[in-house]
């Protein structure tokens, strides 16, 4: 399998590679990684003129504090948030959830935000990013704007990102109050796609649930917000049947289809199960934050 | 596109298209076909080199991508006549039957025993999981990697000093 044919550009600063998407427009591809862009020249589902490589630019990378932000950039490799040993504990989702992520081969090489600007349906960085309810930092040459997580994923492999803008950086509210995640996954064998997966993220105060976060995987047409299973935790006591209500919601709006992995109502029973494990995971490591 | 990488700690070159893969950049151009292409979907590892000593998927990577870095294949891994550490617990251990995958598979073993020195089987297991073996044949290439580890361990200093078994 060989892609099309394409003039080829690596960049070195922010600006250039800003200025030549202000220029090709949505004839340009940015390629971080390249770990699902690459895939998709092969195929030649995406024949782009121009492929703008950003994945050697610096000052993109790391996790770490900023002006009340947990910050995340945008090019930091799947393998640095799994081998993070110094992760804030509210972001510890970030190196559970990156564990499962296809291989390690692919890990070594694909990035943060080039998985979540793909934005598979099936990826499991968008999951996360809406349950820890990020902000993503997205640049043109014309300046920086903010896109909510929620509503950034518009379609399978559609975002709200311009095609003059890149993604630079990922950041979450920093939080004084206990707060954790949890991922769970199911996989027909290591490193496939989901059947299904779970992101969860709960903060609580004075023993109720202040903030709570759940993004699912692989069962619609992008990540999927569980809004009406997030609701029904804030202010409450995280009680074994709250956390089960929570979960029929979060069931409810999961909208899988048969396939080969398994069938819709299968995978809706996957989704209420794990949310309901990750919730009681989190619910914990949150504890053990405390103490 | 000119572009150039140090293989296995000789600097290489070539003019090639910008989606040329690394893999035929490597078999084709520079007529190193020890890296093999299987899946040619970044499912197999088949295709495993080492990334500045990260193993990598080198039908997912463009040769242009890795312009000025250094890539090992599973050529540089013997010293001369002298098998590696890993390429002798392989023979050793009867750590492959087909031999496709093999490649990938040693270059998987050589990163993470630079990594984890004396990894639990665990370890050696997940580090393996993004490299297919159709003949099945994962238990010995475990234990290929184990005696790897136990040799590298006796004689830390000296390359392929397991070479030829005990």
């Amino acid at each position: 399998m060989y892609p099309a044919a394409f003039d080829y550009r690596s960049i070195a600063s922010l600006d250039e590679a800003l200025a030549l998407l202000a220029e090709h427009g949505d004839a340009a591809k940015v390629m971080a990684g390249g770990q699902s862009l690459i895939p998709l020249l092969k195929l030649r589902f995406a024949q782009p003129s121009l492929v703008v490589d950003i994945g050697r630019m610096k000052g993109m990378t790391g996790v770490g504090p900023h002006d009340g932000w947990l910050t995340i950039g945008a090019l930091t490799r799947h393998v640095d948030l799994e081998r993070a040993r110094d992760l804030p504990r509210q972001l510890s989702l970030l190196s559970e959830a990156a564990h499962w992520i296809a291989d390690p081969l692919v890990r070594n090489q694909g990035t943060i935000g080039g998985s979540v600007c793909h934005a598979d349906p099936s990826g499991d960085w968008g999951s996360v990013v809406l349950a820890l309810d990020a902000d993503l930092v997205a640049r043109s040459s014309k300046g920086e704007r903010i896109i909510h997580a929620a509503d950034f994923f518009q379609g399978p492999f559609t975002t709200a990102l311009r095609p003059d803008e890149i993604l630079t950086e990922i950041r979450v509210a920093a939080s004084s109050k206990p707060a954790a995640g949890a991922y769970n996954k199911l996989e027909r064998k290591v490193g496939d796609f989901a059947t299904v997966a779970v992101a969860v993220q709960i903060e609580l105060e004075g023993g109720k649930v202040s903030k709570a976060g759940i993004g699912l995987t692989a069962v619609g047409p992008t990540n999927v917000k569980a809004t009406a299973a997030e609701k029904a935790l804030v202010g409450h006591e995280p009680t074994d049947a709250v956390i089960a209500e929570a979960a029929r919601l979060a069931a409810a709006a999961a909208e899988p289809k048969d396939d080969i992995r398994g069938s819709a109502e299968f995978k809706k029973d996957v989704v209420r199960v794990y949310v309901q494990r990750g919730l009681k995971t989190a619910l914990a490591r949150a504890k053990e934050a405390r103490a | 596109m000119k572009v150039s990488m140090k293989v296995n700690g000789i600097e290489r070159g070539g003019d090639v298209e910008p989606r040329v893969l690394l893999v035929d950049f490597l078999r084709t151009n520079l007529r190193q076909t020890g890296t093999h292409i299987g899946c040619d979907t970044t499912s197999c590892g088949a295709c495993t080199v080492l990334l500045d000593g990260q193993p990598v998927k080198s039908c997912t990577l463009l040769a242009v991508q890795v312009q000025g870095r250094s890539i090992t294949t599973v050529e540089g891994l013997a010293q001369g006549a002298t098998l590696s550490p890993m390429q002798a617990g392989f023979h050793e251990e009867h750590g492959l039957q087909c031999g496709f995958c093999t490649p990938g598979m040693m270059l998987v073993g050589t990163a993470l025993l630079e990594r984890i020195p004396n990894p639990t089987e665990d370890e050696i297991r997940w580090a393996i999981s993004g490299n297919i073996c159709r003949c099945t044949g994962y238990m010995n290439i475990v234990k290929a990697i184990q005696h790897a580890a136990k040799a590298k361990a006796a004689a830390p200093a000296v390359v392929g000093a397991a070479a030829g078994g005990e």
